[in-house]
């Protein structure tokens, strides 16, 4: 099963000066238990786009389906099938209002309507998930944890609703080197433990490269592309039409290739690289 | 003298209960005329705090900071300083205060009762020195990120600021708009000679600097060059940094054998040293 | 839509209603306000009707968007409308239900709701033609006298800038957030008033939240680039008064002049 998007589009403020198209005539699978990546720069629709994931916003024309389910239907199939796309906004940090992290992670799973063993089960899940030590935190004020814990309170706040499809905008904005390390390595084992599918939206290539299986690049509305990361990050043109920068081991590999040294430039992470550049050093060194 | 000089600086956040935390501790450090300083540390580090040190937000619990010798403690040096000292902060919605960009751009002069025909000129210069004038007119909510940060860019220059503060100026930004930061920046320090220090998250925007300072648990860890900086790479990553990718690649290349140069940070030193 | 609001905006431009000085257009609005209240012949409101479309023609301001800004207020229209209609005692037009209709009623109900409309019209006129900043300026600089009697203007007048500043970005946050707890199961549509009031505390506690950081954030910006109150300071754009304001302030006179003369004549 997967989320489809066919022919759609989406018009702010129709009909009024400030109109606009945000996405024009979208087509695009997002299969099941893939890491898709969508990226493009600020303005590309891609913003606009996941929020149609779970019904935030409705196409002005074509239909989203998750798992084969209209959702812009007002059934009890439709809403079901909304709520099994989580959704973690930019900042999530901001959405905290609860006195305490055990009532906002338990928010989500209440608002379902889950008996109060569930719920307390699934907070305690998903806070282990995110490595904040459920009865240290349970009772503390999320306003008085650092940036960094507040941002993993939000997100086991949406894991707890234990959605089949997770859309992630921006998770690691703001972050430290270190903290975007280690979200990112659990957004990963939440594809492979949990075998959840995660949609992830990011401007960091780097990141994208390491983890995605799929890409998507957006631009003006439109679906530039959509490949796996070792054809996407390799067509040129789809990333300077994007507006986008291939990643950084990839730039760096070609400009050593351009400079006349025999490497490979598949790589998307330092190992790799570190690899492809030893590799061409010693078949360097033998032809010598 | 230096522009500015840290001594022996050390502040306390006092919590409600009567706790106290150290988020400065005994940091000693100068900064000359015309250079350009990029500090690096994990959240928490104490690097925002020391930023806002840096032009009398915050004064010291114990030690002192001087700018162009006037010591930060001296009420009466309070507006010279933070006129010298100019600040751009990390959320660029939150440092606007007009409505319209060159309003916003103005509000410093008119705090410091400088005469309306000399503030239409410097307001008009800075937009000029940031390549923000065809926006004068526009709302700053229709702006960029990276936009709006050059717009609070020009507010400072507009004071005819001489050193520029810039606490994590890109953190909120797409690439594209964090580019188009550092690129001003970078052109400001060198055409206009205007003192720099770079608060940021991203190592490849320090390893443009002239020095690197980073700190951790509110301490200066390390204070030289980049390419010195950048050469330890293990305890780079302890202390939950990161170095630039040219660098990591050619200290795991050096590991395996390969001889290069020491200090590599830049693609294009890497690139020179492996394809000579 | 939250972003579908007119009401407070301003549209550049370089029309002769732009081009007055705040502080003139301010005043004139007012007198023009107590016009509208005084004069009460069906004659006067012809007249007042008149003007604000002369005024709104002249603003270059597209007269779409200016009765647009009438848009969040017509249900109070209506409501006034209908309660004159039905309260006033008179000559009975027809009886619904328990509801008498009175031709009184009727005129009485049709009159305010065109002060009202006249009243929204002339204020947005000046919104819509007045930058932000010059009208604070101009409420400052009109407000100066009173701080004497201890009225803090230019506190007030910072006030103002700041708050037109924040409003979208406030609007945009409201908008994420609401989407943000949509997304995490609250639903705003369906169920008791009760529980649609305790719907949005999860709007209301973030954004409150988010409210005061950005203002902690913005006072230290303030601090930074030197700002200390009002002594002291310069304004880079100065209020003048010049021939389109004598000229606008010349036209309003004679305005009030005619109709004094329409008055004494007795039509």
């Amino acid at each position: 099963m997967s989320i489809e998007l066919k022919n759609v589009t989406y018009t702010y403020m129709p009909k009024t000066a400030f109109e606009r198209t945000a996405l024009a005539g979208v087509n695009l699978t997002l299969a099941e238990g893939k890491l898709t990546a969508i990226a493009g720069h600020t303005g590309s629709g891609k913003s606009t786009l996941v929020q149609h994931l779970n019904g935030l916003l409705h196409p002005t024309s074509g239909v989203v389906t998750v798992d084969g389910i209209d959702i812009s239907k007002k059934t009890k199939e439709a809403i079901d099938a909304r709520h099994s796309v989580g959704m973690v906004f930019q900042y999530p940090e901001h959405q905290l209002f609860e006195e305490t992290v055990e009532k906002d992670v338990a928010f989500g799973p209440k608002n379902m309507g889950l008996a109060d063993d569930e719920i307390k089960k699934r907070v305690k899940d998903a806070l282990d998930f995110v490595k904040i030590d459920y009865e240290t935190y349970k009772g503390r004020s999320p306003f008085q944890m650092s940036g960094g814990q507040m941002r993993r309170v939000a997100i086991a706040g949406v894991l707890a609703m234990k959605p089949k499809y997770l859309v992630l905008d921006e998770p690691t904005a703001g972050l430290d080197p270190r903290g975007r390390d280690d979200l990112m390595a659990r957004i990963v084992s939440l594809k492979r433990e949990k075998k959840m599918t995660i949609i992830i939206v990011s401007h960091n290539m780097d990141d994208i490269a390491r983890i995605a299986d799929e890409v998507v690049f957006m631009h003006d509305g439109n679906v530039l592309l959509d490949a796996p990361p070792k054809e996407a990050f390799f067509s040129d043109d789809a990333i300077a039409a994007a507006g986008l920068l291939p990643p950084h081991t990839v730039s760096l590999l070609k400009m050593m290739k351009d400079s006349g040294l025999d490497v490979d430039t598949d790589a998307f992470t330092v190992d790799e690289a570190v690899r492809r550049i030893a590799k061409a050093m010693k078949r360097r060194e033998k032809s010598c | 003298m230096a522009f500015i000089e840290i001594n022996d600086l050390s502040h306390e956040y006092k919590g409600a209960e009567g706790q106290s935390t150290l988020a400065l501790s005994h940091v000693n450090l100068t900064i000359d005329e015309g250079e350009f300083v990029a500090v690096l540390g994990t959240n928490g580090s104490g690097k925002s705090t020391l930023a806002k040190h840096l032009n009398a937000i915050l004064l010291p619990s114990d030690g002192s900071v001087t700018v162009d010798g006037m010591d930060t403690r001296d009420a009466s040096h309070l507006w010279d300083i933070r006129q010298s000292v100019g600040m751009v902060f990390q959320n660029p919605d939150n440092q606007i205060i007009a409505a319209v960009v060159e309003d916003d751009v103005a509000f410093g002069p008119e705090n410091l009762g400088v005469p309306s025909a000399e503030i239409r000129k410097r307001v008009d210069d800075s937009l000029a020195l940031v390549d923000m004038s065809k926006f004068a007119q526009f709302a700053p909510h229709l702006l960029s990120g990276g936009q709006k940060q050059r717009i609070a860019i020009a507010g400072a220059l507009a004071m005819h600021t001489r050193c520029l503060v810039l606490d994590e100026p890109t953190a909120m930004l797409d690439p594209v708009g964090r580019q188009e930061v550092l690129s001003t920046v970078k052109r400001l320090h060198d055409e206009e000679k205007i003192t720099v220090v770079y608060i940021t998250h991203f190592m490849e925007e320090a390893a443009a600097a002239d020095r690197v300072v980073v700190m951790e648990k509110g301490k200066v860890l390390m204070n030289d060059d980049p390419h010195n900086v950048f050469s330890h790479v293990e305890e780079m990553k302890r202390c939950g940094l990161d170095v630039p990718l040219p660098a990591e690649i050619s200290w795991k290349l050096k590991k395996q054998g390969f001889t290069l140069p020491d200090n590599i940070i830049t693609d294009e030193e890497l690139v020179a040293s492996l394809c000579q | 839509m939250l972003t579908d609001i007119t009401i407070g905006q301003f549209f550049p431009g370089t029309s002769l209603l732009h081009r007055m000085d705040a502080r003139v257009k301010v005043i004139l609005l007012f007198f023009l306000i107590i016009a509208i209240f005084v004069f009460d012949t069906p004659g006067d409101y012809a007249l007042m009707c008149a003007l604000t479309l002369g005024l709104g023609l002249a603003s270059h301001v597209p007269l779409g968007t200016l009765m647009k800004s009438i848009k969040p207020l017509w249900w109070i229209l209506g409501f006034t409308f209908l309660i004159h209609l039905c309260t006033v005692p008179g000559e009975t037009i027809t009886t619904v239900w328990i509801f008498t209709l009175t031709k009184e009623g009727f005129m009485r109900g049709f009159f305010l709701c065109l002060r009202l409309v006249l009243l929204i019209l002339l204020s947005s006129l000046l919104t819509f033609t007045t930058s932000p900043l010059a009208l604070t300026d101009a409420l400052e600089a009109l407000m100066r006298p009173l701080r004497v009697i201890g009225v803090p203007a230019h506190e007030l007048a910072m006030m103002m800038t700041i708050a037109l500043r924040f409003i979208p970005t406030l609007i945009e946050e409201t908008d994420k957030i609401m989407k943000a707890q949509q997304s995490r199961g609250v639903d705003f549509e369906t169920g008791s008033i009760l529980k649609r009031i305790s719907s949005m505390v999860p709007i209301l506690v973030p954004l409150f939240i988010s409210a005061f950081r950005r203002a902690d954030e913005l006072a230290m910006a303030m601090e930074a680039r030197c700002y200390r109150g009002g002594d002291g300071r310069t304004q880079m754009k100065v209020l003048r008064v010049t021939r389109v304001d004598y000229a606008g302030i010349l036209f309003i006179a004679v305005f009030f002049a005619l109709q004094a003369a329409l008055k004494i004549v007795g039509i």
